[in-house]
């Protein structure tokens, strides 16, 4: 049932607007996404500004330590950075509203999310560092947990959307998750890249 | 009309108490007591500062008043009414901005001079924060040793004295409201200031970052002196301990050797070399016990060392037991340490 | 003479508003019995956890808030009792600085920030025009988290096992090796728990301004509540990372070995500072803000015109928001930092003043031009302008760095931050609840207990406060728990002390009016004061769904403005919870969206979370093995019920 114009009042119908919401900005789902991304991000920021301050108050770095070995980290660098294909899928299917696509590439896109997770239990292997021997140890530990902690809730988010999307009928509101979820994936590989280059690359060039 | 009165009676009160506070009264270590120049330029900086603040707002509340209790008239809600007051605020922004300029100006201006001193360093302090105490050390005076007095610190009259703050343990902050601003001790770095004292006496010195239980009571005493009288305090310093006059104070020392106490504390000629604790070579001349906390007198002294926790809750220091005579001799050895 | 009470627009010449939504209006009585239906709060016990709906969400907010102001109020007098004489044995070191410490702690991070938020909660979807917040769910989250937060503290302190190193817990004194035990740990997980729920109510908030505004309510015209509030969120959004991350290496540090904080394995003990004051500096124009919004609501209505330079305000809100993240470093004057940097540090610190100065002649100006009523919400603004333009005033003087070295960590700070949190804060909240009373209850607070409460809270709080300036010039430090009588500090104590014996009795009569007001309170109607904005625009205390039809706003002013045959939208379901999403920039309706019912998820989602965050204070393998349970209740939490699919 729906409202009713009123005695002795203009109205504004807006009955004849889509209904289970919008993607992106027009849509509400987007500012929640965007808000949380935000948030992050100044945490991403915190940590990273913090490494450069630390660095800064010794002369050698690592101190008395050997720097972190680059294959699994650039193996994850790479692996990421090709994941975005099946995530960029998903999310114009999800625009499209073609449900065939949305769940071959979401399962796609989980493959790609384990795989990468057990390439992250190698790295933290290969860094030549635990977090409590010095302050160095701490920073790289620190920064490698936080997109780790990252790239572990959206692998469940999307394992669990992935679930939906096999298992029921999918409508727009489904799309709309679908599609911010997307969003949060392209934020996770993005912060990668800073993460990476402070990790592996700020002991060698600094 | 009685709202008015109130409100005018509000007003008074304010301005009567913002001149109250404006109006800096001596006492022990107040900051608008200065013995010495930085507290001198300090002062006068926070004089203007208050002098300023005061008549701006004495200002917004005579406005206020005056928007309160106006009488109304037709003319307010036109548009000639609300340029004017637009105009007003712009004004009164115009003024806030350009005092605050003025403001930051003159505070950059003492603040550089207060950068360095005006002359070269007649000497340079050491000063080591530990919970919960004050260790001040002279370690230019002789290359091999230094000279620790702790709680304590002597300086020349007239001469600038270099400070170099560093902690044992957690930050504290070093603070003479009479001589300067603070510095903070914080561990892993040492941190410079320096003070000029002009006026001789004994200043009190206060801990002013919470640095544990005994914050509170981690006071210190800086007496300033002649130059004369200070070079002659710190050759003292520099000697080890006076030896022990009789048959109790020889037992103190024994006794004191073979207890704990020598395992946190040093007696210069002695074996007691520890740095845990202050070192007590020229404890019975120091004016206070405890970082301040007590006049430095025999019934004093025996409660210090029978119940360290009734005087300093908390204090590191154990309560060491010891017969009454032991301890008796013991407190006639320290204070045989001039 | 004083003009009465209960205001009639008629009669002040402002010209009426469409009473579309109240008691005796259009809509037919079907209609109104079916959004009664779909957006019913439930009842019984599963139904107090399972409330999704903002106003109750924000009243429960307030209540607790008010509940650990109470708790904080009782341990600053304790405090005073303490310091009123010289070398007093009342209460030991080891107490007092947990009392200390909570006390700062639970002021600023389980009252000031919170109850903020809880006017924010319920007040600005009704001003904007809404049913409901944003995020509804993650609002009912982020209640039980932060209440799980503060029973936690309050748990600690019963036990004697309270934080007791300040409430800002600088290392390396609250680091692993100088506060051994679990006390400084509650305190970080606190931190942990109060950014989680502070967060999620930031992002709801921005959401709710952004996307949910009634038709009309273009970015002009968007009350300056609202607008404080959007501010007020943002500045949350970008300051609380910093204090996670602050208080999470302290946490780190104690619990697993890592060395962030200890300098001999290249740590930084001013790296704590830096981290914990670029969030605290905000933090207290996160708390602030929000106050000068009520101040501006307050002074439209008692003022019968709108606030004098609109844009001005705005402006002045958004800088204050901006600048406040400049500041942090003159918390650190004394820390031996460089001199160029220090000068930039002060003159920012002071140029903030000229926005809150824009804000406060801006108001002197609105009260110039209009008919001042003084009703006691105006009196608690007026309380507001004189202690605040002190408070604000005493900050300028802190911002020179000579200055600052001498009263940095005194008492003269201690008063500081008193009077712009007591005075900038606390007194619009009070008007501010004085002046929502009616429309959250129904009913009026007693006016005479109300104008008694102010003047005991005014001149209660000078007598306590004003004092310590003077304490701090005669060099008296903070956060020690007696001093010698040789100090001369005595009297001014003992002064300061019987002041909060009478601010103690103007707050417990202000909570005794509260309390005894929703019972008994003269019933209010659905506009007592003869507000402006659209929350005054509904019955009081509003139904279930807010406005039986959401407005469209023709003006800045929504009610003023409001033509006899104004706007409403119609079309909107009655059948599901359906809101109206509207565009950022000029509100033009974009699409509808259905929200969620009641849910058990974000209680129990919260639990899964507090258990966490608890468990981590003991072992770091809370962690990996609270994750899982978190991750069902997550994972309950977005399954979508069978109806929606069906939808």
């Amino acid at each position: 049932m729906r409202q009713q114009a009123v005695a002795g009042h203009r109205s504004i119908d807006v009955s004849g607007l889509p209904d289970q919401g919008a993607f992106g900005p027009s849509g509400l789902i987007w500012w929640g996404t965007v808000g949380y991304m935000v948030i992050e991000g100044s945490m991403f920021v915190m940590t990273l500004i913090t490494y450069f301050y630390l660095r800064l108050k010794v002369d050698a770095w690592p101190p008395s330590l050997s720097n972190p070995d680059l294959f699994w980290g650039t193996v994850n660098l790479a692996l990421l950075l090709v994941s975005v294909i099946p995530n960029h899928i998903a999310k114009v299917a999800a625009e499209a509203g073609d449900p065939w696509r949305v769940r071959w590439s979401m399962l796609l896109c989980v493959v790609f999310g384990v795989v990468l997770l057990i390439i992250r239990w190698f790295e933290f292997g290969s860094l030549n560092a635990r977090w409590d021997d010095n302050a160095y140890g701490s920073m790289v530990w620190c920064l490698m947990v936080l997109h780790t902690m990252h790239l572990l809730t959206d692998v469940g988010d999307t394992t669990v959307l992935t679930a939906l999307a096999m298992s029921q009928p999918l409508d727009k509101r489904r799309y709309v998750d679908v599609s911010e979820n997307g969003l949060y994936w392209y934020f996770i590989v993005a912060w990668w890249v800073p993460v990476y280059l402070t990790v592996y690359f700020a002991p060698r060039w600094l | 009309m009685g709202r008015r009165r109130a409100l005018w009676a509000c007003c008074a009160v304010m301005a009567a108490a913002a001149s109250a506070a404006s109006a800096g009264c001596a006492g022990p270590h107040h900051v608008f007591d200065p013995a010495g120049g930085p507290a001198r330029d300090i002062a006068a900086l926070g004089r203007l500062l208050f002098a300023v603040c005061t008549v701006i707002y004495l200002l917004v509340i005579a406005v206020l008043a005056w928007a309160l209790v106006r009488r109304r008239t037709e003319a307010d809600g036109s548009v000639e009414t609300g340029r004017r007051l637009t105009r007003a605020i712009a004004a009164a922004t115009i003024a806030s901005t350009m005092t605050i300029v003025g403001l930051t100006a003159a505070s950059a201006v003492t603040g550089h001079g207060l950068t360095s001193p005006m002359g070269p360093a007649a000497i340079t302090v050491d000063v080591v924060g530990h919970q919960w105490w004050w260790d001040f050390q002279f370690r230019d005076v002789s290359p091999d040793e230094f000279v620790s007095s702790p709680n304590e610190l002597h300086v020349p009259l007239g001469q600038p004295v270099m400070i170099k703050t560093m902690s044992r343990d957690v930050i504290h902050s070093f603070w003479v409201p009479n001589l300067h601003g603070k510095r903070d001790l914080i561990p892993g770095q040492v941190t410079n200031t320096w003070i000029q004292a002009d006026r001789p006496g004994v200043y009190r010195g206060l801990c002013a970052e919470f640095c544990g239980h005994e914050h509170a009571k981690m006071a210190f005493e800086v007496v300033v002196e002649t130059p004369q009288k200070f070079k002659a305090w710190i050759d003292h310093q520099r000697e080890s301990a006076s030896e022990p006059a009789d048959y109790q104070e020889r037992r103190g020392r024994d006794v004191f050797l073979g207890s704990p106490c020598a395992t946190c504390h040093t007696i210069r000629g002695t074996t007691a070399a520890s740095r845990v604790g202050p070192d007590l070579t020229h404890v019975g001349s120091r004016m206070t016990l405890a970082a301040g906390t007590l006049p430095n007198t025999r019934p004093h002294l025996a409660t210090w060392l029978g119940d360290p926790q009734s005087v300093k809750p908390g204090t590191l220091m154990p309560a060491v037991p010891m017969s009454d005579a032991d301890r008796g001799a013991v407190i006639a050895y320290l204070r045989r340490l001039q | 003479m004083m003009p009465p009470l209960t205001f009639d627009p008629r009669r002040s010449g402002i010209h009426s508003r469409a009473r579309g939504n109240g008691p005796a209006a259009d809509g037919t009585a079907a209609e109104r019995a079916a959004l009664e239906k779909t957006w019913h709060v439930p009842e019984g016990i599963l139904g107090w956890f399972s409330v999704v709906d903002h106003r109750t969400i924000g009243r429960r907010y307030l209540v607790t808030a008010l509940g650990f102001f109470l708790v904080a109020g009782i341990l600053a007098v304790l405090m005073r009792l303490q310091l009123a004489v010289p070398d007093n044995q009342l209460i030991g070191p080891d107490r007092y600085n947990q009392i200390f410490t909570v006390h700062g702690t639970i002021m600023m991070f389980l009252f000031a920030v919170p109850v903020m938020e809880a006017m924010g909660i319920y007040l600005v979807p009704l001003m904007v025009g809404a049913r409901n917040i944003a995020f509804p769910r993650l609002n009912t989250f982020s209640y039980f988290v932060y209440l799980f937060g503060g029973l936690m503290l309050l748990i600690v302190l019963l036990l004697n096992s309270a934080p007791d190193v300040g409430w800002f817990s600088y290392p390396p004194l609250a680091g692993p090796d100088y506060t051994p035990g679990k006390r400084a740990d509650f305190w970080a997980q606190l931190i942990t728990f109060t950014e989680v729920a502070a967060l999620a109510v930031a992002v709801e908030i921005v959401a709710t301004v952004f996307k949910m505004r009634a038709p009309g309510m273009t970015l002009d015209r968007i009350p300056l509540f609202v607008w404080a509030m959007l501010v007020t969120a943002f500045m949350i959004i970008f300051a609380m990372p910093a204090v996670v991350t602050a208080s999470s290496f302290l946490l780190m540090d104690r619990l697993v070995g890592t060395h962030f904080y200890n300098p001999a394995e290249g740590g930084d003990a001013l790296l704590y500072q830096h981290l914990f004051w670029f969030f605290g500096h905000p933090e207290v124009y996160i708390i602030f803000v929000p106050a000068l919004g009520m101040v501006s609501s307050i002074v439209t209505t008692f003022t019968g015109r709108p606030i004098v330079g609109y844009t001005a305000m705005v402006l002045s809100l958004v800088a204050t928001g901006f600048l406040g993240f400049g500041l942090w470093v003159h918390h650190m004057f004394a820390t031996g930092l460089p001199q160029l940097g220090l000068t930039y540090f002060t003159a920012a610190s002071m140029t903030i003043a000229i926005p809150s100065g824009i804000q406060i002649f801006c108001w002197i100006a609105s009260i110039w031009r209009g008919t001042p009523r003084f009703t006691p919400p105006m009196l608690f603004v007026l309380g507001f302008i004189a202690i605040f333009v002190l408070g604000g005033l005493t900050g300028v003087t802190l911002a020179s760095v000579p200055f600052n070295l001498q009263v940095h960590d005194t008492y003269y700070v201690v008063a500081h931050f008193h009077y712009v949190l007591l005075g900038g804060a606390v007194f619009p909240l009070v008007g501010g609840i004085h002046y929502w009373f009616p429309k959250i209850t129904g009913r009026l607070m007693d006016e005479g207990l109300a104008r008694l409460s102010f003047w005991l809270l005014f001149i209660g709080f000078n007598i306590t406060f004003f004092p310590m300036h003077q304490l701090g010039l005669m060099g008296m430090p903070r956060r020690v728990y007696t001093y010698p009588a040789a100090s001369g500090w005595g009297p001014l104590n003992l002064l300061s002390t019987l002041g909060a014996g009478l601010l103690a009795i103007g707050g417990l009569l202000f909570v005794w009016n509260l309390a005894r007001s929703v019972r008994s309170g003269a019933v209010a109607g659905d506009d007592p004061w003869g507000g402006d904005t659209l929350e005054w625009g509904t019955s009081s205390p509003p139904p279930v769904y807010n406005f039986l039809h959401p407005p469209v706003v023709e003006g800045p002013n929504a009610l003023w403005d409001r033509s006899a045959d104004a706007p409403v939208v119609t079309g909107l379901r009655t059948d599901c919870r359906e809101v109206l999403i509207t565009d950022v920039v000029d509100a033009t309706p974009n699409n509808r969206y259905e929200f969620p019912e009641p849910s058990i998820w974000p209680f129990l989602a919260a639990v899964a979370t507090s258990a966490m965050f608890v468990g981590s204070i003991f072992t770091a393998w809370a962690v990996p093995i609270g994750i899982v349970p978190i991750a069902i209740a997550v994972t309950g939490w977005f399954w979508p019920k069978r109806k929606e699919a069906a939808a």
